[in-house]
């Protein structure tokens, strides 16, 4: 970053009281040095998880001794708490110099992108809502699929002890919704992941090897893309036995089609250029051009596309669910949440309405990155 | 231009082929087969091969899938067992439901969102622009079904509840007494069914081409013919309409063919929420019960749409951009 010199809070001449501040509040440094973003997410992470290990220590002593996913949400809790301090300690003591004097694309993309405020809040929505489901098990105020006294707790309104309701199940709405975000994000991660793992991949051969190959994978593309995807989506569902594997697969293999035709176009024009010309001249492989020359050369596009997926993805996954072909029961998800709401709209309006402001949010935080991402890596749109 | 047209579809043939075989090769990747939902549990084990000789699944699946074939591209997509009727007739009583409720959604779509990113184009970085941005991306992450709840809750539930007048049906797309009514009451009915679908399914569909409109007016804004216009002394309406708008439009036709997926994607969802009796609606009901020919014939169908829509939005940009129309034209 040009201005790094500028930004960064001076150590050396700092006083006690100023640097046992820095120590017991990573990021607050960053954030009076007015570099908010990152000081803001680093230091709502620290005081977050530590107010969760504050709070719920004896959770978190069970939770050592628990499950996987329980002994997961130890780690997330530590994890996080490390890595915020660490980051905003050598972030503090790094020294100017060691940047060297260059500045790449990418550095020229951070810097854009961090000056976009809401792409910023959006990326600290992102962060938090995965750190929040990783550690769930901790803050979740009930187990999401124990069902409480069916008589005098079913349907009931937002209380103390349920603080967005029950369901008709007399389940707590607020610990399923908390353990739903499981569902949705990891889903929507790992589809996303499939889907450009392989969109990438054939799509850089397609444009760069042309011919046959390119004329086989393409008409595929095609195919596949005269689906509407939801519909490909339920036959294929229909097909075999919903199961969260099974989803993510699926919707990993409707969705690179998109990934592919965007990487090939890109190759279509790199290969034409000078690096490529001289990366064949220098006898490489074409395994090696494609994967080493081209391809980190179409990426800007594919990460926009994919965080955008991301979002697309969790809305299609929900739309499954709520058609009953998503994630089964009893496991919790927000799609299946909103359908159960859908029968008692009038007289639990709280089952439908919160879980399906969780998808707004989760996928406005999505598209919003998603967004700045485009502006910041496109140069043309940088200002 | 026509020409060009028989082109694609010449090109649609080898591609609605390829859609057929990923239908049947998926379809047949079920495990069992349909016989086993159709036979009573005391049947004999004669019985039950006879049956499936009956309906060809002892043949080999190559055999099977070029009978199939053969058959599909003839409009015989076999027999609905949940409907006991041709697939053909089931999809065909339906289609013009489906074909009515996306038309609707379209043109409530591409009306509102053209002239939403219009303004917010027009008046860039204004309080309307910035706040319109944050009200049509907050849409445009809305999953339609939830949107579906919500308006139903907001313009019918709580209308009834507290006895206003413009509570709206949300299901079916007439009312119970509909023979009964007058020529003009019919409409009227028919109006108010088809309102709370179409809404529906036409926000998402809108914030999308508002955001796509106002970027591609922006950049129409910028270039020398509108700076030519505003020298010339225009009135910045004509400037607006005449000269920014219509060229600005011209992507915005590109859209036509990336919406229809997504728009019938969103119509079994809001069909099953509506009862709508319309293919979305159909095809999930086929779907449920294990009615493989309908499914079939229902996702091949599907996908006949999303192919003839890509064409006519390549047509239509074809006539709409004289520029693509020449160029191309000069080598056809």
């Amino acid at each position: 970053m040009p201005d790094t010199a500028r930004s960064r809070p001076g150590w050396a001449g700092a006083s006690v009281g100023t640097r046992a501040l820095s120590v017991a509040l990573p990021g607050l440094p960053q954030i009076i040095a007015g570099r908010w973003a990152a000081g803001a997410t680093a230091l709502l992470t620290w005081l977050g998880l530590l107010w969760v290990l504050g709070s719920r220590l004896g959770r978190v002593r069970d939770a050592v001794a628990g499950a996987g996913d329980e002994k997961l949400a130890v780690l997330t809790l530590l994890a996080g708490l490390i890595t915020s301090w660490a980051w905003s300690w050598r972030d503090l003591h790094r020294h100017d110099d060691t940047d060297g004097g260059g500045v790449s694309q990418w550095d020229l993309a951070v810097s854009a992108f961090s000056k976009n405020r809401t792409a910023v809040v959006g990326l600290m929505a992102i962060v938090g809502l995965y750190l929040i489901a990783l550690i769930t098990p901790l803050i979740a105020p009930h187990d999401p699929n124990v069902q409480y006294d069916l008589v005098s707790l079913r349907f009931n309104g937002m209380s103390a002890a349920h603080p967005l309701g029950t369901d008709e199940l007399a389940r707590d709405v607020l610990s399923r919704l908390l353990y739903g975000a499981r569902v949705s994000l990891a889903v929507g991660l790992l589809a996303v992941t499939i889907a450009v793992t392989i969109g990438t991949a054939l799509g850089a051969i397609a444009g760069y090897l042309g011919g046959v190959v390119d004329s086989v994978i393409m008409r595929f593309v095609d195919m596949v893309m005269s689906f509407p995807r939801l519909i490909l989506l339920i036959t294929a569902i229909a097909v075999f036995q919903p199961s969260m594997g099974l989803i993510v697969m699926v919707l990993g293999l409707t969705l690179w089609p998109g990934t592919a035709r965007i990487v090939r176009g890109e190759v279509l024009s790199l290969r034409e250029r000078e690096f490529v010309e001289a990366a064949v001249a220098l006898g490489y492989s074409k395994r090696r051009i494609i994967r080493r020359h081209l391809i980190p050369n179409a990426l800007a596009p594919v990460i926009v596309a994919a965080t955008l997926g991301i979002g697309n993805t969790i809305v299609l996954e929900a739309g499954l669910s709520f058609l009953g072909l998503g994630v089964p029961e009893p496991t919790p998800s927000w799609g299946s949440m909103v359908a159960a709401g859908r029968d008692h709209l009038l007289d639990a309006w709280w089952l439908s309405t919160f879980a399906g402001l969780a998808i707004v949010l989760t996928v406005l935080s999505f598209n919003l990155v998603g967004d700045g991402l485009r502006d910041a890596l496109d140069p043309r749109l940088r200002s | 231009m026509t020409g060009l047209v028989l082109r694609r579809l010449a090109g649609a043939i080898p591609l609605l082929l390829g859609v057929a075989t990923i239908i049947f090769f998926l379809i047949s990747l079920a495990p069992g087969d349909p016989t086993t939902l159709m036979l009573s549990p005391g049947l004999t084990a004669e019985a039950a091969e006879q049956m499936r000789v009956n309906m060809g699944l002892d043949e080999a699946i190559h055999l099977r899938y070029l009978k199939w074939l053969g058959a599909t591209l003839t409009g015989d997509f076999g027999h609905s067992f949940s409907h006991a009727q041709p697939v053909s007739s089931v999809l065909l009583s339906v289609l013009p439901n489906t074909l009515l409720l996306s038309a609707a959604a379209l043109m409530v779509a591409f009306a509102l969102g053209i002239v939403l990113g219009a303004v917010q184009a027009v008046r860039q970085y204004s309080l309307v622009d910035s706040s319109l941005s944050v009200v049509l991306l907050f849409f445009y992450s809305m999953p339609s079904f939830w949107l579906a709840l919500m308006l139903i809750l907001a313009l019918s539930l709580f209308p009834q509840l507290w006895g206003l007048p413009f509570a709206l049906p949300t299901s079916a797309m007439v009312s119970v007494d509909y023979d009964q009514l007058s020529l003009g009451a019919r409409l009227l009915d028919r109006v108010a069914h088809l309102i709370l679908p179409t809404v529906s399914l036409a926000v998402v569909l809108t914030a999308g081409i508002a955001r796509y409109t106002r970027s591609s007016m922006l950049e129409v804004v910028r270039q020398d013919f509108v700076r030519t216009a505003q020298a010339k002394g225009l009135p910045e309406r004509a400037i607006v309409f005449r000269h920014a708008l219509r060229n600005a439009l011209l992507p915005v036709v590109t859209l036509l063919g990336l919406y229809i997926p997504m728009l019938l994607s969103g119509t079994v969802l809001i069909e099953v929420i509506f009862a709508w009796p319309g293919m979305g609606r159909t095809l999930f009901n086929a779907i449920v019960s294990r009615d493989y020919p309908l499914v079939m014939g229902g996702a091949f169908l599907f996908a006949t749409m999303v192919v003839l829509a890509n064409m006519l939005a390549d047509v239509l940009y074809m006539i709409v951009d004289p520029r693509i129309r020449q160029g191309r034209a000069a080598d056809a």
